[in-house]
C-alpha cells in the first residue's frame, strides 16, 4: 500500500514538473510546417551557436496554422516556420502575427514578404513539373498547366491533391484565373484519370521507378531524388508561361503575438535568414535562397528567370479552404 | 490504434469467472451509504471524458448551421457508407474466421490444439497499424518482394488492404468469445441430433450455431467497433473512413468546424453500438454455467487433418509469422544498405513514460470506482461503470479533438501538457483497470472490511490497511493492461502530445507514412519487445490461476 501511495505522489509531482516548465528567455517554442529531416541540423546549429534551446513541434503547415488560430493569443508558440504563404497569411488575417522589424523584411526582395510585415519568407520552391525524360523531352510538354487537361494527358500525370503546396497553387489558380475556370481545369484533370498520390515525394518516386510519366511538385523533389541516384531518368521542366503552374511560393516564418520571447524569436529568424542558413537551403534542401549575393544550387535556373504571375502571396490564405473545397468537388479527394 | 475494445470487463464476463452474482455484496454487508468524498473520487474520474465532448457538442450546436450543410454533404453519406462498408466486410470476416478456428480448436481432436489456441490468439497484441505496415511494405514497387525478388506486387492498400489488416487484428475477440462459449455448451442437444441422424453440418447449423449466436453477437459487436474506431490501419491503407477524414479535416484545414462535425457524428453512431453491445453483453452470459459434461472432441480423419491445420496455419502465418518476417527483413534490409537503422530512444522513453504514467493514473483511479461498483451497488453506481465502459470504447480521435479543443480554451498552463496526456489516457483506459481490480474486489469477503469498520477504523483507513492490499494484484494487472494499451495508442497522442514528445506508436505512423520502412519496422519491433513483457506477467498470471 505504501509503496502505492509514494507512486502515485510521485507521479503527481513528476507529471507537474514535466508540464509545468513556462518558456524561458532561454527558449524558443518554434511550430514547424517544414519537415524534422530538413530543418532539425539548422536547428541544432542554431543551439550550438547562441546557447538557446529551441523546442520545436512538427506538424503539416496548414494543421499548426489551424493550432494557432484556435489557440489564439495564448499559443505556446514563438515562431510560426511555415511551407507556403497560405498558411502563414491565415495566422497573419487573424492578426496573431507581431510586425517584424523592418532588417529581417528587408533581406529578401519584396514579393517574398507579407505586405503588412507579419511575415517574411525565408526559402523559395518553384512548382514544376517532373517528367520522365526517357519517355518524353521538354517539348512533349505544354506552356501552362492548362494544357495538361488535354486528353492526350489522359493517366500520365501524377498530382497530389491533398498535399499544401498542390492546394496553394489551387489557391493561386483562383485567384489568377477565377473560381469557374479553376474548378473546370480540377474536374479536367479527375477527367483525365490523373493518378493521384500521398505528397511531392511519391510522385516523384513513381516517375524515377516509371510508374508514372510526369507529376505537378515542387522543383527540389526531382533534384533530391538525383542526389541519391545520379543516373535516375527524371528532370524538372518550368512552365515559359507564367500561371499559378510556375508560382514561387517561399516557405516563410512570422513572430506571434503572445510570444513572451519576441527577441529571440526575431534573433532566430535573424539566423534563417544568415548566409550560412541561406547556403544550407541552397545545397542541403535544394531550394531557392531567398537572401540577395547566395547563389542557388547549380543546375537551377536563377529565381529572376523564372516567369511568375503577378499575384500578392498575403492574397491567397482565404482563398485556401475554397481551393479545398473545389479539390473536393471535382472529386479529386 | 490501440484497442478502444480489448477483452477486459467483456471478457470477463463472458468468461464466467466466479463473478458473484451481482446481490452478493449488499446482501451480506449492512447497507452504508458511501461517504460523499467516495463519490467525488468516482466524479472526478469521469470528468476529462465528459467536459471536452459536452463543450464539443456545444460548440457543433453552435454552428448548426453549417453543421446541417456539412452532416447532410454528398461527401459525408458517401463516407457513412465507406466506413459501414468497412466495418460489415471486417465483421463478417472475423466472424468466419474467429467461430472457424474456435471450432477447430474446441471441438476436434486436432494434436496441438491447445498451442494452436495460444497462436490463434496472438495477432491481438499486435497494432493493426503494424499489420498494414507490413502489409503495405511488402508489396508495392518500392516493397519488400519487389527489393528482394524483383518481382512486383500490386500494392495492397485501400479497401482490400483495410479489410484485410483489420480482419486479421480482430478476428481473436471473436474467437476468444466464441471459444469460450463453445466450451460451456451442454453437448447433450447435440448429441441427441446426432442420434436423430443430422448429418454433422446439419448439426452445427441448427443446433450448434443458435447456441452460439449471442457470443458471435457479443463478438461481432466489439470488432465493428473496433473497426469503426481504428484510425492507424485505415489511414495508412489510405482509405477514407470517419477516422482517417476526420484528422484530415483537422490536419489539413483552416476551419476545424467540419472536424468537429464529424466527431460528433462518429460519437452518435459509436454509442449506438456501445448500446447495443451492452444489451447483448447481458444476454451472452446466460450459458455460462458448467455443463455436466465436455462435449466429445469431433474425430478427424486425415483430410480434415490437413484442412483444419492449414486453416489455422493460413490465419496464424498471415497474422503472425508474416507481419513479424516483413519488420525483421526491413530491418535488416535497412541496416545492409544503410549505417544501420537507429532505435529512437526519444520515442521509446516517451513511450515507456507515457505509458507508465498512465498505468499509475488509472490504478488510482480504479480505487473510488471499484469500491462503489462492488460495495455501494446502485442505480448511480451502475451508470458509474457504464460511463466507464463508454470512455473507455469511444473513437480516440474524437475524444482527442475534443479535448484539444477544450484545453485551448479551458486549462490554461496545462494545454499540450503532459498531464493532460496522461488523464486522457488513464480516463480511455479506466476500464481496463476497473475490470481487473473488479474481479479482484469481488472475492474480497466484505466481512473482513467489517470486521475493520466494526473496530472503529474509518472507510478510509479500512480502504488503505484492508481493502486495497488484498485487491492489488487484480490492480496490478489492469495496470499492466492499461500500460499495453497506451504504448500502441496513437490518435490522441498524435493530438494531445507536448512539443518534442514522441513515442513509438507516432514513430511507426509518421515514419511508414514518409515511406521510411525500415525506420518504421524498426520502431514496431522495439513496440512489441516492450509490449512482451507485460503480456508475459499477465499471461504467468493467468496461469497461476490468482484472478
Amino acid at each position: 500500500m505504501h509503496r502505492l501511495t509514494i507512486l502515485v505522489i510521485a507521479f503527481a509531482f513528476g507529471v507537474a514538473a514535466c508540464s509545468g516548465s513556462p518558456e524561458s528567455s532561454d527558449t524558443v517554442t518554434v511550430y514547424s510546417g517544414r519537415s524534422e529531416e530538413l530543418i532539425a541540423p539548422l536547428i541544432e546549429q542554431y543551439e550550438e551557436q547562441s546557447g538557446v534551446d529551441v523546442s520545436v513541434r512538427y506538424g503539416d503547415s496548414a494543421e499548426l496554422a489551424a493550432t494557432i488560430l484556435e489557440e489564439g493569443d495564448r499559443s505556446p508558440a514563438s515562431v510560426f516556420l511555415a511551407q507556403d504563404p497560405a498558411s502563414l497569411g491565415a495566422v497573419a488575417l487573424a492578426n496573431l502575427f507581431t510586425e517584424l522589424p523592418q532588417e529581417l523584411l528587408s533581406s529578401v526582395p519584396e514579393r517574398f514578404s507579407d505586405r503588412d510585415g507579419n511575415w517574411v519568407g525565408v526559402s523559395g520552391r518553384a512548382r514544376t513539373v517532373v517528367y520522365d525524360t526517357v519517355a518524353l523531352s521538354a517539348n512533349d510538354l505544354p506552356t501552362t498547366e492548362d494544357g495538361l487537361v488535354d486528353p492526350q494527358w489522359t493517366g500520365r500525370v501524377g498530382i497530389a491533391p491533398t498535399n499544401g503546396s498542390f492546394l496553394a497553387f489551387v489557391a493561386a489558380k483562383i485567384l489568377l484565373d477565377g473560381e469557374a475556370a479553376t474548378l473546370d481545369w480540377l474536374k479536367g484533370m479527375q477527367a483525365n484519370e490523373s493518378p493521384t498520390y500521398a505528397k511531392n515525394s511519391t510522385i516523384v518516386g513513381a516517375v524515377v521507378d516509371g510508374q508514372a510519366e510526369t507529376g505537378l511538385v515542387n522543383h527540389y523533389y526531382v533534384l533530391r531524388a538525383l542526389a541519391e541516384d545520379p543516373d535516375a531518368a527524371a528532370a524538372n521542366y518550368f512552365f515559359p508561361e507564367a500561371s499559378a503552374g510556375s508560382l514561387i511560393m517561399p516557405s516563410g516564418a512570422g513572430i506571434l503575438i503572445g510570444s513572451d520571447a519576441q527577441d529571440a524569436a526575431a534573433d532566430f529568424i535573424a539566423f534563417l535568414l544568415s548566409p550560412g542558413a541561406q547556403e544550407y537551403f541552397a545545397q542541403e534542401t535544394f531550394e531557392y535562397p531567398l537572401v540577395p549575393g547566395i547563389e542557388p544550387f547549380g543546375v537551377l535556373p536563377p529565381l529572376d528567370a523564372i516567369p511568375t504571375p503577378d499575384i500578392d502571396l498575403s492574397d491567397l490564405a482565404p482563398m485556401l479552404d475554397l481551393a479545398t473545397d473545389l479539390v473536393a468537388e471535382a472529386g479529386l479527394l | 490504434m490501440t484497442s478502444p475494445v480489448a477483452p477486459a470487463p467483456s471478457a470477463h464476463r463472458v468468461e464466467g469467472l466466479p463473478s458473484a452474482a451481482p446481490g452478493d455484496a449488499s446482501k451480506r454487508g449492512p447497507s452504508r451509504r458511501a461517504p460523499w468524498w467516495l463519490w467525488v473520487a468516482a466524479g472526478l474520474v469521469l470528468i476529462p471524458i465528459t467536459l471536452p465532448i459536452a463543450a464539443l457538442v456545444v460548440r457543433v450546436v453552435g454552428a448548426s448551421e453549417q453543421a446541417l450543410s456539412i452532416l447532410f454533404d454528398a461527401r459525408t453519406l458517401e463516407l457513412l457508407v465507406r466506413s459501414t462498408l468497412l466495418t460489415a466486410l471486417v465483421t463478417a470476416a472475423a466472424i468466419v474466421v474467429g467461430v472457424g478456428a474456435a471450432w477447430i480448436t474446441v471441438r476436434t481432436d486436432l494434436a496441438g490444439r491447445s498451442v494452436w489456441a495460444v497462436l490463434v490468439a496472438l495477432p491481438l497484441v499486435i497494432p493493426s497499424y503494424v499489420i498494414a505496415l507490413s502489409f503495405l511494405s511488402a508489396t508495392g514497387p518500392r516493397g519488400l518482394v519487389a527489393r528482394i525478388t524483383g518481382a512486383e506486387l500490386p500494392v495492397l492498400d485501400g479497401l482490400a488492404g483495410a479489410w484485410l489488416a483489420l480482419t486479421l487484428s480482430t478476428f481473436p475477440y471473436v474467437f476468444l468469445i466464441v471459444a469460450a462459449a463453445l466450451r460451456r455448451i451442454d453437448p447433450a442437444l447435440e448429441d441427441a441430433a446426432r442420434g436423430l441422424g443430422a448429418p454433422p453440418f446439419r448439426v452445427f447449423r441448427t443446433v450448434t450455431l443458435p447456441q452460439l449466436r449471442p457470443a458471435i453477437g457479443a463478438g461481432a459487436l466489439l470488432v465493428a467497433l473496433y473497426t469503426l474506431s481504428d484510425f492507424g490501419a485505415v489511414s495508412l491503407m489510405r482509405f477514407d473512413t470517419f477516422t482517417r477524414v476526420i484528422y484530415a479535416q483537422y490536419a489539413g484545414r483552416l476551419d476545424r468546424t467540419p472536424a468537429a462535425v464529424l466527431s460528433v457524428a462518429l460519437i452518435v453512431i459509436a454509442l449506438v453500438i456501445i448500446w447495443r453491445e451492452e444489451r447483448t453483453r447481458g444476454s451472452a452470459t446466460y450459458f455460462s454455467r458448467r455443463p455436466n459434461r465436455t462435449a466429445t472432441p469431433r474425430h478427424l480423419g486425415p483430410l480434415g487433418r490437413v484442412s483444419t491445420t492449414a486453416a489455422l496455419s493460413f490465419i496464424v502465418i498471415a497474422g503472425l509469422i508474416l507481419p513479424m518476417a516483413v519488420l525483421v527483413s526491413w530491418v535488416v534490409e535497412g541496416s545492409r544498405l544503410d549505417a544501420g537503422v537507429p532505435v529512437d530512444w526519444a520515442a521509446v522513453g516517451g513511450s515507456l513514460l507515457g505509458s507508465s504514467l498512465a498505468a499509475v493514473a488509472a490504478m488510482a483511479a480504479a480505487i473510488p470506482v471499484v469500491v462503489l461498483t462492488v460495495r455501494y451497488r446502485s442505480r448511480v453506481s451502475g451508470w458509474l461503470e457504464r460511463s466507464v465502459f463508454v470512455a473507455f470504447s469511444l473513437p480516440h480521435i474524437t475524444v482527442a479533438i475534443a479535448v484539444v479543443f477544450f484545453s485551448v480554451r479551458y486549462l490554461g498552463p496545462l494545454y499540450q501538457s503532459l498531464t493532460v496526456l496522461v488523464v486522457v489516457y488513464a480516463s480511455v483506459f479506466l476500464a481496463q483497470a476497473t475490470g481487473s481490480a473488479k474481479a479482484s474486489m469481488l472475492q474480497v469477503d466484505p466481512a473482513v472490511e467489517e470486521a475493520s469498520r466494526g473496530l472503529g477504523r474509518g472507510l478510509w483507513r479500512t480502504l488503505r490497511s484492508i481493502t486495497i492490499p488484498l485487491i492489488r494484484p487484480g490492480l496490478l494487472a489492469g495496470g499492466a493492461l492499461v500500460f499495453l494499451t497506451t504504448m500502441k495508442e496513437l490518435p490522441a497522442t498524435l493530438l494531445l502530445r507536448p512539443t518534442g514528445f514522441d513515442t513509438l506508436a507516432v514513430d511507426i505512423w509518421s515514419a511508414a507514412n514518409e515511406l521510411l520502412y525500415a525506420q518504421a519496422a524498426s520502431s514496431a519491433l522495439v513496440l512489441l519487445a516492450i509490449s512482451a513483457v507485460p503480456m508475459y506477467l499477465l499471461v504467468l498470471r493467468q496461469k497461476a490461476g490468482s484472478l
